[in-house]
């Protein structure tokens, strides 16, 4: 098993959703989060005053899928939350020990 | 603090038993005069229309009523005379400009100011535009509507001042003595003397309201209080008697013996320049708030400042065109001359930002509007719509020089630019006036400033314009420089630095904003 960690644009959610769906993908956990890599943040100016603000909204997506559906379900995102501008976000791939699911106590692959 | 509130309360409750009606205590009464001819009454039926004087039909070469008329009431005003029934339309047009004055403040400038803030200090705002609602109301029927509207017109009166001219004296309407709903002809021939009152009495609201921008985040509620009080009396009913009472020492318009023949329609100098520059002196007092200017404080919402922005500018139509005291030709030039400059002054300040920035914020088009109000205040009744124009353009380039550029060189922390919209704002409304006054825009120009205002931009009514801003200048340092000493005397100025860095809410009222 292995654990899917996406960074994407928070705009972008729905097709990746819609991608992951199409995969036979289930399941999936959702936060909105801020942070910076190579885009930087932005410039606001109120007035005479103007600020830095170097998080950015972002949107993570976490997955945990079977071994075999590993390149697969990294290339539909990939693909879906593409836009070729500079903060498309980055993918984090791991290895995952056990998955249990708490109402019928499965383990492994057929519990994710 | 508990001492001074105790006092306050005495004082009141003291007092107010003092009010009565006026008995009638004529035992001997002589015949009564003989009726009004129709004539006579359908000429004071007529001055309705022009707002002139219905008693004049009514009155002998000696200027005593010797007729009765069905339009004279059995109420008398303060100056102790009866007087006519209140016109209807002009009251009624009143009755709406002091709701909408007051709709200025609360919510209008509470709003606009508390997006400004930061999340946390969001309730000390609205909290401070409410406490000086009240507390304004308090001191203003104590003797505030005296000292600045109290008495007759003319030299005589001036006598009766504190300090001639300049100060009023307290003693005249004390508790709101006799202000009925009679009109009292010094200010209006068809509008009830006690909606006139009120309506004045928005006005005394909204200034202290304003110095709140520019102290904003950082000042105590406790010395808000305590300033606001001594300030409203030193600085506020001083300037309003010079500049609108009718034998006030600037009042160019109506006092024939004003030592300075200053104009101010509706507040440029009374309310914008003495709430700005008071601002710009206390936040120097008080200092940056911590962390200025290094760490970013924008504001929290810029949508509730959009809100508060929208309704100041409806709530100024009562404020600048209800400063005609009237529903009458001059009110509704003041409404064309205010939306004029506000509409240009609103598309001005963000067009310079797009051009020097590279975007027009919504701030940019809020802070625009506001400005174009403040500026045409002073002139709104006394120009025609191409003064108004150009005062729009100058609204959306000067003060947006000062809040971009000039706040930053000095170096101060006007937290919501108070000085630099309604201080610079309301100083170069004032001198605007002086070049764009045009006797076609206002009869009243044509009597005693008839040598002043000769419709050039040069006109000696400029000269007469800069002597008002200086003296305002003058009260305004001294007087807020004296109440600041005396507050941080009696309570101190500043928020701790625990509690700043908590945000104001919590600590000074026990409330939050946002859960969240």
């Amino acid at each position: 098993m292995k654990k899917i960690d996406a960074i994407i644009k928070p705009f972008k959610l729905e097709e990746v959703k819609d991608a992951l769906s199409e995969l036979g993908i289930e399941g999936m956990t959702v936060s909105e989060v801020k942070g910076f890599g190579r885009q930087k943040g932005h410039t606001e100016i109120y007035r005479g005053s103007e600020y830095t603000v170097d998080f950015l909204p972002k949107i993570k997506l976490e997955i945990v899928v079977a071994d075999g559906q590993v390149d697969a379900a990294v290339g539909a995102i990939i693909k879906a939350a593409k836009t070729g501008k500079i903060g498309d976000g980055k993918v984090f791939v791991s290895p995952v020990e056990t998955a249990i699911r708490i109402r019928t106590e499965e383990k492994g692959d057929s519990a994710v | 603090m508990k001492k001074y509130l105790l006092t306050l309360a005495l004082v009141a409750t003291a007092n107010f038993g003092a009010i009565s009606v006026r008995a009638d205590t004529s035992t001997n009464t002589p015949p009564p005069p003989p009726p009004a001819s129709v004539e006579q009454r359908l000429e004071s039926v007529e001055a309705y229309f022009s707002n002139g004087d219905p008693t004049a039909p009514l009155r002998d070469t000696n200027g005593n009523i010797v007729v009765t008329s069905p339009i004279m009431s059995s109420l008398s005003n303060s100056l102790g005379s009866t007087y006519t029934y209140p016109g209807a339309g002009h009251n009624a047009w009143l009755l709406t400009s002091t709701a909408l004055v007051l709709f200025m403040t609360l919510p209008g400038l509470a709003l606009f100011y508390g997006g400004m803030v930061r999340k946390k200090n969001v309730l000390s705002v609205l909290a401070q535009c409410f406490l000086i609602t009240g507390l304004v109301t308090i001191l203003y029927i104590i003797c505030g509507y005296g000292m600045i509207f109290g008495g007759a017109g003319g030299a005589a009166a001036m006598k009766l001042d504190w300090v001639y001219g300049v100060v009023g004296n307290p003693k005249v309407c004390w508790l709101f003595a006799n202000v009925t709903s009679a009109p009292n002809p010094g200010y209006s021939y068809w509008v009830s003397e006690n909606v006139y009152a009120m309506f004045q009495m928005m006005f005394a609201i909204i200034t202290p309201a304003l110095i709140v921008g520019s102290i904003a985040e950082r000042m105590k509620f406790k010395a808000i209080f305590v300033f606001i009080t001594l300030w409203m009396f030193v600085v506020y009913f001083t300037q309003g008697h010079m500049v609108w009472g009718v034998n006030g020492i600037m009042n160019g318009c109506w006092n024939a013996d004003a030592k300075i023949h200053g104009l101010d329609f509706a507040g440029g100098t009374v309310v914008h320049m003495t709430s700005g520059w008071t601002g710009l002196i206390l936040c120097i007092i008080l200092g940056k708030r911590l962390g200025y200017p290094k760490e970013p404080m924008p504001p929290h919402s810029i949508v509730l400042t959009y809100i508060g922005a929208s309704m100041l500018w409806v709530g100024w139509y009562g404020f600048n065109s209800g400063s005609a005291v009237a529903a009458d030709i001059i009110a509704a030039n003041a409404f064309t001359t205010t939306t004029i400059a506000t509409a240009v002054a609103s598309f001005v300040w963000p067009m310079w930002e797009w051009a020097v920035k590279g975007k027009p914020s919504v701030l940019g088009f809020c802070s625009g509007a506001v400005a174009g109000l403040v500026l045409i205040t002073p002139a709104c009744g006394y120009v025609l719509p191409f003064g108004a124009f150009w005062i729009g353009v100058v609204a959306g380039t000067i003060p947006w020089f000062f809040c971009y550029k000039v706040k930053g060189w000095l170096g101060m922390d006007d937290s919501l630019d108070a000085w630099g919209v309604h201080g610079i704002g309301g100083m170069c409304g004032a001198i605007m006036t002086g070049m764009f006054a045009r006797q076609a825009a206002n009869p009243n120009l044509a009597t005693n400033l008839k040598a002043y205002v000769t419709d050039k931009w040069n006109q000696p009514q400029l000269i007469e314009q800069l002597k008002t801003v200086g003296v305002t200048l003058v009260l305004v340092f001294f007087g807020t420089l004296i109440c600041a000493f005396i507050t941080k005397m009696l309570v101190g100025l500043r928020v701790s630095e625990e509690v700043e860095m908590s945000g104001l809410d919590l600590p000074e009222h026990g409330e939050e904003g946002y859960h969240s």
